[in-house]
């Protein structure tokens, strides 16, 4: 069936100078928010609706935003603070740079109605540092072009509503996606997670409460209270409303970024990229950035792409970040990969992470060097097993779900590994077919 | 004397502009910031002087402008070459050639991962993690501007145009 592309967060592309205040208004850009400033949308009402919509956060989690917002604290008169999270570094992942880049007033009406809804009269958006060429000025001209069109600033259009929108440039650490240590950053110091509880809510930047949005996630809004709960959420099936931008990377015809609607099959999301390169076969599929548990093709192939369906096959939906593997691929390759993105993004403070995540890279190397043994095997997965679940934050969880779930599908190919002294059981075959 | 009276007037004008965005008493927000404009002047690499300098201009001790620096991959503490080289060769780059690029650009060089020219021109950052640009892959971002979609034909232009 054909799929409707561009429906919430991409909806400016394809237009000329999608990024421009005037391109956005043109598609009804800033309607909702105009609402706000003419005093017909309440804090209760947005967070209400937003919770009917059945938006969950994008950023990997995929905790109910609406639910989110309602453990602001209200009433108190304290600063609060919105922050969003646009630090995209989860592995495969590239799709709030296309928003910043592309659709950058989404992302600011969606701030101004978050921020409203919860009592925050600052908002800040923190990029990554690497993104600085490009996408932060076009996030920073957005705003710019906000604020000269009255659309921020202090008692805006006369309505009382403050909303002040700031950037903040980050200088590479992928742990700094991490909610709490994307605090610290912004406080000027280690991306470190903090203990929780005290939750953002209650202790969040500067020791106020806060609360902590994912770029896609706050960019939706807009569309949201444009047409309201009902809308959005019929897009997807039960438990995952909407649409989602997923990037599609790896061994495709056409990787891209396509905004689609939630619980879209997977089969219909490989055919829109072309379908596996070079005529070759699905080999396997991690769906939602490294994090997530690797999915074997006949696995994969009868999924749909939500929530619900990705966490009954054993993964989960993740970043909608969906890297596509053919037949050729090496999977102790690929696990030595994603085993080295953790042990250097690892921020060291907690042992079971700092030590374990070294542990799994030096022995896949050594499987892959021709110098590994069999009990090799069992300790990958007493390492993984004993960092999960033993840190403070889920960067320990991430770093052991991929060595769990590709020694659980792909066992013969680290095995096979280290009883061949280092040969692939990937190469060994396509030679003998030859 | 003051370390401070190090910085341009420039990196001065800089670290105004970042630290109006925070409250005031919450001029640690900007270390940062004063990091990326302070590395920028002095060609890609931080030294215990330039922190310092920052330090006391954001009256702050020395520790938490050091811990910052040593903490984030963009910032070197070394000196490096003054183009910064970095290639992606995380899960979506590797399935698509990154590995060939990265062996290509160590050959052309005659450096490995994590060294710098000779002539120190060129810093060929080490091992690269996501840059957030998986489906334009092979990728490699070389002083901030992303190319992607990379050829060993493209590296070759791109690094000889560098001065």
């Amino acid at each position: 069936m054909a799929w409707e592309e561009n429906l919430t967060c991409f909806n400016t592309f394809g237009e000329k100078e999608s990024w421009s205040l005037k391109t956005y208004e043109k598609l009804d850009g800033y309607q909702a928010w105009r609402r706000v400033l003419a005093g017909e949308l309440t804090p209760e009402e947005i967070i209400e609706e937003v919770k009917a919509s059945g938006l969950r956060g994008r950023g990997g989690a995929g905790f109910p935003t609406g639910l989110k917002w309602s453990f602001m604290p209200r009433g108190a008169d304290v600063q609060r603070y919105l922050v969003c999270n646009s630090d995209e570094s989860e592995p495969g992942t590239c799709h709030d740079r296309e928003v910043l880049r592309y659709n950058p007033h989404a992302l600011v009406e969606g701030m101004a109605i978050a921020a409203y809804a919860m009592g925050a009269t600052v908002a800040y958006n923190y990029i990554r540092g690497e993104f600085i060429d490009e996408p932060v000025p076009r996030f920073e001209t957005a705003v710019k072009e906000a604020y000269e069109a009255g659309l921020l600033g202090k008692n805006i259009q006369g309505s009382g509503i403050d909303c002040d929108l700031q950037t903040f440039v980050g200088a590479g650490a992928y742990i700094c996606g991490e909610e709490t240590a994307l605090l610290e950053s912004l406080e000027g110091k280690q991306g470190k997670p903090r203990f929780k509880p005290p939750f953002p809510a209650n202790f969040g930047l500067y020791g106020k409460p806060t609360t902590i949005n994912n770029t896609q996630s706050l960019a939706s809004v807009p569309a949201i209270m444009r047409n309201g709960h009902a809308w959005f959420a019929a897009l997807g099936p039960e438990g995952s409303g909407g649409t989602a931008l997923f990037s599609v990377s790896g061994h495709v015809e056409k990787p891209g970024n396509h905004e689609l609607p939630m619980g879209i099959p997977f089969k219909d999301l490989l055919e829109i990229c072309g379908g596996v390169w070079k005529g070759r076969n699905l080999k396997a599929v991690i769906p939602g950035g490294s994090s997530c548990k690797v999915l074997p093709a006949e696995v994969i192939m009868d999924c749909t792409m939500d929530y619900n369906s990705l966490q009954q096959a054993g993964s989960s939906f993740g970043t909608g970040a969906v890297m596509v593997m053919d037949e050729t691929t090496c999977m102790v390759k690929v696990l030595r990969r994603i085993s080295r993105f953790y042990m250097a993004e690892s921020c060291g403070q907690c042992t079971p992470c700092r030590e374990g995540t070294g542990w799994l890279y030096r022995m896949l190397s050594r499987i892959l060097d021709g110098k590994g043994e069999e009990e090799d095997l069992d300790h990958l997965l007493a390492v993984a097993n004993k960092i999960e679940g033993h840190t403070i934050c889920a960067l320990g969880d991430a770093a052991a779900w991929p060595v769990q779930s590709f020694l659980n599908h792909y066992y013969h190919e680290f095995e096979y590994m280290v009883r061949n002294h280092g040969r692939s059981i990937v190469d060994d075959n396509t030679e003998a077919a030859a | 004397m003051s370390h401070a009276e190090m910085l341009s007037e420039h990196v001065i004008e800089e670290i105004e502009h970042w630290k109006a965005r925070f409250p005031e008493g919450k001029q640690r927000s900007a270390v940062i910031s004063a990091l990326h404009a302070v590395q920028h002047e002095n060609e890609g690499y931080l030294t215990a002087e330039l922190m310092n300098a920052v330090a006391d201009y954001l009256d702050l001790p020395t520790i938490q402008v050091y811990e910052v620096a040593t903490f984030y991959s963009m910032f070197q503490t070394k000196p490096v070459g003054k183009h910064n080289v970095a290639i992606c060769t995380n899960v979506s780059c590797m399935l698509r050639g990154a590995d060939d690029i990265v062996d290509h650009v160590e050959n052309k060089l005659g450096v490995k991962l994590g060294e710098s020219t000779e002539d120190g021109r060129i810093y060929l950052k080490r091992e690269e993690e996501c840059l957030a640009a998986c489906c334009d892959a092979p990728m490699m971002m070389v002083d901030h501007k992303y190319h992607e979609n990379l050829t060993t034909d493209q590296v070759d232009d791109i690094l000889d145009g560098l001065d």
